[in-house]
């Protein structure tokens, strides 16, 4: 690729094939191609078999003639993870949900042959009562969603570069190395008011600000895919779905401070967004986008991949670096800040990926138009992997100032099973709950900091009243102690003694001096430690301390867990009245602690008792009761 | 997770040495070598035993001690051997609160080990892994490559007994 006009001929080449992915679009006169057939191709999907779906669609395509006409496209994902494998058929936009492999002949014959949607393998809240296909951006789920970090996935195949430069890519890059400064490149992010979406929501402009001066032999430009908070898969998602977005801002960001070559730190623990990754790597690379000399601008920028290994830690900056140096992914401590002494110990600028996913657009369409999307401090949109106990779990983008009642109950469709909503967890390990007194609070860097939560890197997991808050503040310190690396003490042993104590309460034996006790050390903990793991490590207890202290208090004083998911303070028993001595119970005992004999009532021996809950779940009757 | 270390005898064929030595032989002199290097063998092996990390040390020109601190400190690198069909449940934060925990409780129960264990006949070994990400289909548990979601604990013994006929 010598010239943007070689860009604009590939794009000119390559547009007419999106054209049909629209509700409603009108097939182009030119092209044999009437249907478009889009299977998700992202993790959750591809779990439950779409790779079988889409080899079964080829069969059935080929033995009904229909090769030239239907086009099948593995895209990235369509966030409504809840209901996949998804498989959307435009242009009439239907959206078909849960879709196994057997469904597809009938689904080929009458949709594809005749032209009759298989209404009932539909997402049900598409079909309107006169029969006709209601627009996927009408639904509850992605109405009020705003897709820009994911404006690609679901859309195009992220293994064809020509579908990214049709609908813009690398229009960006080419706009920067052809009519900016590298300072003025600078100057447009920080005006956006764009922050990193990893986490901390620092400035990434100003981040950029501040290592562009650095004079050295090699800088580096790197992203930071070591998606490790439990729960969250926007990162991932957005390097399956649209690998190119993150390339090209990267290759932006380099020409922006003056670095040559990029790393992508991901995990090992994500094989699809790694192959995708290289094939958009290798395909830029043949297209000339990276490599030397980009748009004969004389600007070199090249991108490899380097491995994480299951290190959480890894996600901290300095500790990224160390482990991209080959050595144990432990954190240093700062000053000097990478944007100095990074990798290799030469300057470095280190963004998320969801944040360099932005870039191009707001290249492309300003920093303005950038800042009247989300709040004052807070622009542009926020990718969130809903999940835990809600209806359509999946992957959501929405404006920041957007409430969480707005993103619980209209996108995520309220909590499931009659259950009632009692909080969200934000930030992962690092992050807080939101009790549903706050479900008002919009979301944003700043109101999530002021009520004890943070935003985090997009992770946001529901719970019911069945969900103790000892339990996860426990859960969430289990994790912590296991990742802290063991270099600064705070950490190592603030964490472990913390979660000695919170043992000690979910087993009945703390004391009230316990809960105090714990409450000092947190603070203890994040006045001392050396990287972010250790001093947001405590936030989770701190932020359940604040919101349920009665909950704490409850299991201290009266040994008595009020959500009744503490094992040790629960005990199952079978009520005499009600059990019809159906023996359903004991047979699906896996531990044998039920006896009775039929039409008797049956009894629970509580020493052998495992407490698992099966007999809860299969008796009929309401018979079995936890106290 | 605490590292186990394999007191198994180690069995090599030349075939695996002969691709040890390439993947050796490509990193050479490259910086930040050692994690790509184990990542491969242990592709190759399955896991890292101690003469592996001997000869990855030797080969790339740094100390045992720093291949060793490596191969201990990421929880992706196994330092034992892993089951014919090794099984791995998730218990990242969205399956936990869905009752992961109680699907791992179940596979304890039957297969009579721990995680980070393998059965006496070398059929299954069991781990607790952090998110893989499928958390639309919560709660989750691999064996081998296929996934398997949406689980209540009484579908353990299915899936078990679909690999234990194999």
């Amino acid at each position: 690729m010598k010239s943007l006009a070689e860009l604009q001929a590939v794009k000119e080449r390559s547009v007419g094939s999106l054209t049909l992915r629209e509700h409603g679009a009108t097939p182009n006169p030119g092209s044999s191609v009437r249907l478009n057939v889009l299977v998700c191709g992202g993790t959750g999907c591809t779990s439950s078999h779409s790779e079988q779906i889409v080899e079964k669609l080829h069969e059935e395509i080929k033995a009904n003639g229909l090769e030239d006409e239907v086009e099948v496209v593995r895209t990235g994902c369509f966030g409504l993870c809840a209901l996949g494998p998804i498989m959307i058929v435009y242009p009439e936009g239907a959206f078909y949900s849960c879709v196994t492999p057997e469904d597809i002949p009938e689904i080929v014959a009458e949709h594809f042959v005749k032209g009759n949607i298989v209404k009932k393998h539909l997402y049900q809240e598409t079909v309107q009562e006169d029969g006709s296909i209601k627009s996927l951006n009408e639904t509850r789920f992605y109405s009020k969603q705003m897709r820009l970090a994911l404006r690609n996935c679901g859309v195009i195949d992220p293994e064809k570069i020509d579908e990214y430069i049709a609908r813009d890519g690398y229009q960006a890059l080419g706009k920067v190395l052809t009519e900016m400064k590298p300072d003025e490149v600078i100057e447009l992010v920080l005006a956006s008011g764009l922050r990193g979406r990893g986490g901390a929501g620092f400035p990434t402009g100003l981040k950029w600000k501040l290592c562009a001066p650095n004079q050295a032999d090699q800088k580096y430009a790197c992203c930071n895919a070591d998606e490790g908070d439990p729960g969250a898969f926007m990162d991932r998602s957005v390097l399956e779905g649209d690998p190119h977005s993150v390339l090209e801002a990267m290759a932006i960001a380099g020409y922006a401070i003056g670095a040559t070559q990029g790393y992508v730190y991901i995990r090992a623990e994500y094989p699809i967004a790694v192959k995708r990754l290289q094939i958009a790597i290798d395909q830029a690379r043949e297209y000339g986008l990276l490599g030397k000399n980009i748009f004969g601008s004389g600007f070199d920028f090249d991108v490899d991949i380097r491995l994480g290994a299951g290190a959480f830690v890894c996600g901290e900056e300095t500790a990224l670096m160390t482990s991209i140096e080959g050595k144990r992914g432990e954190p240093r401590v700062r000053p000097p800040y990478p944007a100095l002494k990074g990798l290799f110990g030469k300057p470095t600028v280190l963004n998320n990926v969801e944040t360099y996913a932005n870039i191009p657009q707001i290249i492309l369409k300003g920093a303005d138009w950038f800042k009247s999307i989300g709040t004052e401090k807070s622009s542009g949109t926020k990718v969130f992997a809903l999940g835990g106990k809600i209806t359509n779990t999946g992957l959501v983008e929405v404006p920041m100032g957007t409430t969480l009642r707005e993103v619980v109950e209209d996108i995520g469709g309220g909590v499931p099973g009659g259950h009632t909503f009692k909080a969200a967890q934000t930030g992962g390990p690092s992050g807080g709950c939101i009790p549903a007194s706050l479900i008002d609070t919009p979301i944003d860097f700043d109101h999530l900091a002021a009520i004890g939560s943070m935003m985090g890197s997009g992770g946001l997991i529901v719970m019911d009243e069945t969900t103790c808050m000892v339990d996860i503040a426990k859960f969430f310190l289990e994790f912590t102690v296991d990742e802290s690396c063991g270099k600064c003490t705070p950490c190592r042993v603030g964490t472990k003694r913390l979660l000695e104590i919170l043992e000690k309460i979910t087993s009945g034996k703390g004391t009230l001096e316990d809960i105090d006790r714990m409450e000092e050390l947190c603070y203890y903990i994040k006045e001392n430690s050396l990287c972010a793991l250790g001093q947001t490590a405590p936030n989770p207890v701190l932020s359940t301390l604040k919101h349920y202290r009665d909950e704490y208090i409850a299991h201290v004083t009266e040994h008595r867990c009020p959500a009744g998911a503490c094992k040790a303070l629960t005990n199952y028993s079978i009520d005499p009245e009600k059990c019809k001595g159906c023996t359903l119970c004991a047979r699906n005992c896996p531990v044998g602690a039920i006896t009775g004999k039929v039409r008797e009532p049956h009894v629970i021996d509580t020493d052998k008792c495992i407490k698992c809950g099966v007999c809860m779940e299969n008796c009929k009757f309401g018979a079995v009761v936890k106290k | 997770m605490q590292k186990r270390i394999s007191h198994l005898p180690f069995h090599d064929t030349p075939e695996q040495a002969q691709k040890l030595d390439a993947v050796i032989e490509s990193l050479k002199g490259q910086a930040g070598a050692v994690m790509p290097a184990l990542h491969q063998a242990q592709d190759i092996y399955g896991y890292l035993p101690l003469e592996v990390q001997k000869k990855i040390a030797e080969g790339l020109g740094v100390s045992l001690e720093e291949v060793f601190g490596v191969s201990t400190f990421y929880s992706q690198f196994s330092l034992t051997p892993k089951g014919r069909n090794h099984i791995s449940v998730c218990l990242g934060t969205a399956c936990y609160v869905k009752g992961s925990d109680k699907v791992l409780d179940r596979l304890v129960a039957k297969l009579g080990i721990h995680p980070e264990e393998c059965t006496e006949d070398g059929e299954f070994s069991l781990t607790a892994c952090r998110c893989i990400g499928a958390c639309g289909l919560a709660p989750v548990m691999t064996v081998n490559d296929e996934v398997y979601g949406r689980l209540v604990p009484e579908d353990v013994d299915k899936i078990l007994a679909q690999y234990a006929a194999k």
